[in-house]
């Protein structure tokens, strides 16, 4: 097997692995840096991101409140050491987006411009129209390409890590274009692999994100944190589950229900708002687990429109305008007008919740290091945790930056540090196995089961037991449902056995990672015996501090479900209150 | 090594066909051959002048033939077709931006075909057509 | 939801199987809402698991499921089965080899992408606590449109210069080179030129127009590369008939 030496191997090549990779590059030009992506770097599912990203930059706002609206967001789930160094570091980060020439909205003087978003007391949300993410994306692929030490490996499928002596030292990637699995020989590994939406069959996430890089750590031994806080958007097309960006809400878009009313108010988000007048942190810019759970109570009311892809709220936007619809959410009309038939400018648009974001992911600390030495991520697969139990809109977005740096920086320490050189022969030897699994999986006869049937399986489990609101026994015939299909899964036998760009053992291969990432949600959701941000079970309705104030740990087991550990919460200057979103704040 | 990228050659001439927009795009190319033509032509007719009264008269007479009066009009549709499709392509190479709009492309065709129309009555009315 | 049964043609390319590609015909069981995309996935789960092609985020923006459907240049998750009656043919984007099926080689883009320098160089530097470079929404507006580009290569494909000159650097690279000249803060347009202005770069353009008719994100490659054209040539002119233009 071919072996590429390098210092530091970035898996993911969206935003946070490019962040990553510039940072070590500008740290030290003599480090070799390995990208390895299972996509081109533009195709990342960053390019999705549309609202924008959170900073502190104008003069009424502060960090502290930058700070407060992501601690009570995050239902005191955050660690607010790391919430802290986000909001810290995100006007730096934003702004050194703009020197690399993000092109963000701009005010008339050229300053930059911020718009609401949810949850939020303050405009502080950086935007380019509604393609942020895009743009971000964009930018950072493109100033990479200044970077002679960054080496792209785009369309390499990681497929282990390399663990030996303790630390992680590499891992083993398939070469899609010729099916030749390489080693990669690293002195730090950065993961930066992105959620796992795909788990669920209605989702806004791409084909893509499948929790490869969640996994890839999760079976080296570092644990999945916080996985049972799944994030429902409030607004995808019904059809399709496309994402209709927060900001149409920011910009000033209502939310009703089929009666015409707008719901919000009757649970706990009023008293009631001017239309088109949008006020910050109330209404329609309450945060997404409480309008995605006030969408739940509705539909149970029978208040939704019911529609051919199920029930509906209505997105109305026709008062913005079409001039305003035109500048500031060009793509939401494009979405809705080509994949629904719907025109915001004419008509309001039928929405529901959809699976958006991993709020958990790989264990890391503010530093963005897992406990495994020489190992490290950031972006969605990890779990900082600056997003607690519910993100706020427009804070990943700054996440991947600051903490996509930060990666990059703790890596490039790490490695100036001088690690021990690896013995090349143990790890060559755990290559070589590594190869052989897939080798087996590759080249299994006589199998019973298929990809496609087994990940339908998967979807609809998810689906039915870990939506917007569970229970003890959905749960639990979850946790035994999924432990059955990682059983079948050892049965898969792949159609496709020749070598070149095979996307039948690629998709085995995610259906892998998306199984185990899927246990770690149910065993984790199930542990949980309260209700807190976006994990709300109706056996356990009250958030309970005295036992859940403390992050769930999901350990991996080959065959048995998973281990649930817990740890506390790191808490400095704000204790657990009271969400408040009646707009009585201001 | 099991990869063998397939390369599908691209024919040298036949691609025209491929779609209407190849075919409009070499009919606007092609074009140029009679624009090019009417205009060695006048050269030819210069020459005549400079020659004299009776070779420039002669020349007058030629033009008259039914084979002169088929080459002027094909060679004039083909230079409307020219200036007309080759116009509406001038707000790609000359966006007008005024304040933070840009001109709407109508404004800078629709100036280009009023410049020309105008031009031309005016190199008309020189000439002694009206 | 109606259902409708859409005869889908596609391309197919196995290196290790085949000597040259082949169409194969596939019956699908397609709702009327589909996208060309939804019917191949479609057909990869329920009836061939060998098909192979790219695609990520089924919303116009991650650029990788460009193919060619009845010969145009399309991204399969914008192409509509509402609009095409009978069979409906599907291949690899022109003008790329093929690697697998639908899948093409597509590093003569992304090298040549590289080449145009398309990060911003700033016409001045400024420390990040500074802020911000000031840029008005005029400013801005000059050159958005081409930040647009998604590098799904449409472009190239409907391009008959890129198909017949496979040095030309094309349509979309040339298009982010312009994006970031006409970028107020900017100061790298020299530097560029290089590529930008070389007979590889804009003046292999003959105007066809097709990249522009064809790009899913309306950047108007044609528009960039002629506006480069026009400044290129004010800058020969400059230099060479100008009195001490020559630098």
């Amino acid at each position: 097997m071919e072996t590429i030496q390098t210092d530091v191997a970035i898996i993911g090549a969206g935003g946070a692995g490019l962040r990553a990779a510039i940072a070590v590059g500008e740290t030290d030009p003599k480090l070799r840096i390995a990208l390895i992506s299972k996509v081109y770097p533009m195709r990342s599912h960053t390019c999705a991101a549309e609202g924008g990203a959170a900073g502190v930059i104008k003069p009424d706002d502060s960090l502290e409140n930058h700070f407060n609206d992501t601690v009570g967001g995050g239902d005191w789930l955050c660690d607010q050491d790391a919430v802290d160094y986000l909001v810290q570091e995100a006007p730096r980060e934003l702004i050194q987006l703009e020197h690399w020439g993000c092109p963000w909205s701009r005010e008339p003087n050229g300053s930059v411009a911020v718009r609401p978003f949810g949850g939020m007391i303050k405009q502080r949300t950086w935007f380019a129209a509604d393609k942020s993410g895009f743009h971000i994306l964009h930018t950072l692929f493109q100033t990479s390409l200044k970077f002679p030490s960054i080496q792209r490996f785009d369309e390499y499928y990681v497929t282990d890590l390399i663990v030996d002596d303790g630390r992680c030292q590499g891992l083993t990637a398939i070469e899609m274009r010729s099916g030749q699995m390489r080693q990669f020989q690293a002195r730090a590994v950065i993961i930066a692999g992105g959620g796992a939406g795909r788990m669920f069959p209605f989702t806004t996430n791409g084909a893509i994100k499948t929790g490869d890089g969640m996994a890839l750590a999760y079976r080296a031994g570092v644990a999945l944190k916080d996985m049972e806080f799944v994030q429902y958007h409030p607004t995808g097309l019904p059809n399709t589950g496309t994402l209709l960006t927060e900001a149409c809400r920011g910009e000033g878009g209502i939310l009703l229900n089929k009666n015409g009313r707008r719901f919000l108010q009757d649970y706990g988000m009023g008293p009631e708002t001017p239309v088109g007048k949008p006020q910050l942190k109330t209404m329609e810019l309450g945060p997404r687990d409480r309008v995605s759970q006030a969408f739940w109570h509705e539909q149970k009311k029978g208040n939704m429109l019911p529609t051919q892809w199920g029930d509906c709220m209505l997105l109305d936007m026709r008062h913005l305008g079409e001039k305003a619809i035109n500048e500031r959410l060009p793509l939401v009309r494009d979405v809705t007008t080509s994949y629904l038939g719907v025109d915001p400018v004419t008509d309001p648009v039928p929405v529901r919740p959809v699976v958006h974001y991993m709020m958990g992911g790989i264990d890391t600390n503010i530093r963005a290091a897992t406990p495994l030495a020489g190992l490290f991520a950031a972006g969605e697969c990890a779990c900082v945790s600056i997003n607690g139990a519910n993100r706020l809109g427009s804070n990943s977005l700054t996440e991947i930056l600051v903490f996509g740096r930060r990666a990059g920086l703790s890596a490039a320490e790490y490695v100036r540090s001088g690690a021990r050189p690896g013995n090349d022969a143990a790890l060559a030897a755990k290559a070589t196995a590594a190869q052989a699994r897939i080798r087996a999986r590759f080249e299994k006869t006589g199998g019973k089961e298929s990809v496609a049937a087994l990940r339908k399986e998967m979807m609809t489990t998810m689906e039915r037991n870990a939506g917007i609101y569970r229970s003890g026994d959905g749960l639990s015939e979850a946790c035994v449902k999924l432990g059955e299909l990682r059983h079948r899964y050892a049965e898969v036998e792949l159609t496709d056995k020749t070598n070149v760009y095979n996307t039948d053992l690629l998709q085995a291969l995610e259906l892998g990672s998306m199984l185990d990432c899927a246990e770690a949600v149910a065993a984790s959701a199930l542990a949980r015996k309260e209700s807190r941000g976006a994990h709300q079970r109706l056996d356990f309705v009250e958030r309970d501090d005295k036992s859940f104030l403390r992050h769930s740990l999901a350990y991996y087991h080959p065959t048995d479900p998973p281990r649930v550990e817990y740890r506390d919460v790191v808490i400095t200057k704000s204790q657990p209150g009271v969400r408040d979103y009646s707009g009585d704040h201001q | 090594m099991s990869r063998k990228p397939y390369v599908r050659e691209m024919p040298r001439f036949a691609w025209v066909f491929r779609h209407p927009r190849y075919l409009r795009y070499m009919t606007r190319e092609l074009s140029c051959l009679f624009i090019g033509a009417y205009t060695l032509l006048l050269v030819a007719g210069i020459g005549r002048l400079a020659e004299g009264p009776a070779a420039y008269e002669a020349f007058l007479e030629a033009l008259k033939s039914p084979l002169s009066i088929a080459f002027h009009v094909l060679a004039l549709g083909f230079a409307i077709y020219h200036s007309i499709t080759w116009f509406n392509l001038t707000p790609k190479a000359l966006p007008v931006q005024i304040g933070e709009e840009f001109a709407p492309d109508w404004v800078i065709t629709g100036a280009h075909h009023v410049i020309w129309v105008l031009l031309s009555l005016g190199i008309l009315s020189l000439a002694g057509a009206f | 939801m109606s259902e409708r049964l859409v005869e889908v043609e596609v391309l197919r390319y196995n290196p290790e199987t085949d000597s040259e590609p082949h169409f194969q015909r596939y019956s699908v069981s397609c709702e009327e809402e589909w996208v060309v995309l939804d019917a191949l996935n479609h057909v990869k789960e329920t009836i061939d698991p060998t098909l192979s092609y790219r695609w990520s985020c089924h919303m116009a923006v991650c650029g990788s499921c460009g193919m060619m459907i009845n010969g145009e240049p399309k991204l399969a998750c914008k192409a509509f089965l509402r609009n095409y009656e009978g069979v409906i043919r599907v291949e690899p984007l022109a003008h790329f080899p093929i690697e697998r099926d639908l899948v093409t080689v597509i590093d003569d883009f992304v090298s040549k992408l590289a080449r145009v320098k398309p990060y911003l160089i700033p016409k001045e530097d400024k420390p990040l606590s500074a802020g911000e470079y000031r840029q008005t929404p005029a400013q801005l507006k000059k050159y958005k449109q081409y930040t647009l580009c998604i590098n799904c290569m449409l472009c190239y494909s409907a391009c008959p210069e890129y198909g017949l000159i496979p040095k030309y650097i094309g349509p979309a690279a040339l298009s982010l080179a312009h994006r970031y000249n006409a970028d107020s803060r900017d100061g790298g347009r020299e530097e560029r030129a290089q590529e930008v202005a070389a007979t590889e770069g804009v003046w292999d353009c003959s105007f066809v127009g097709a990249c522009s008719e064809v790009c899913p994100e309306h950047v108007d490659p044609a528009s960039a590369i002629q506006q480069e054209k026009i400044a290129n040539m004010v800058d020969w002119y400059k230099e060479h008939l100008m009195p001490g233009g020559a630098k």
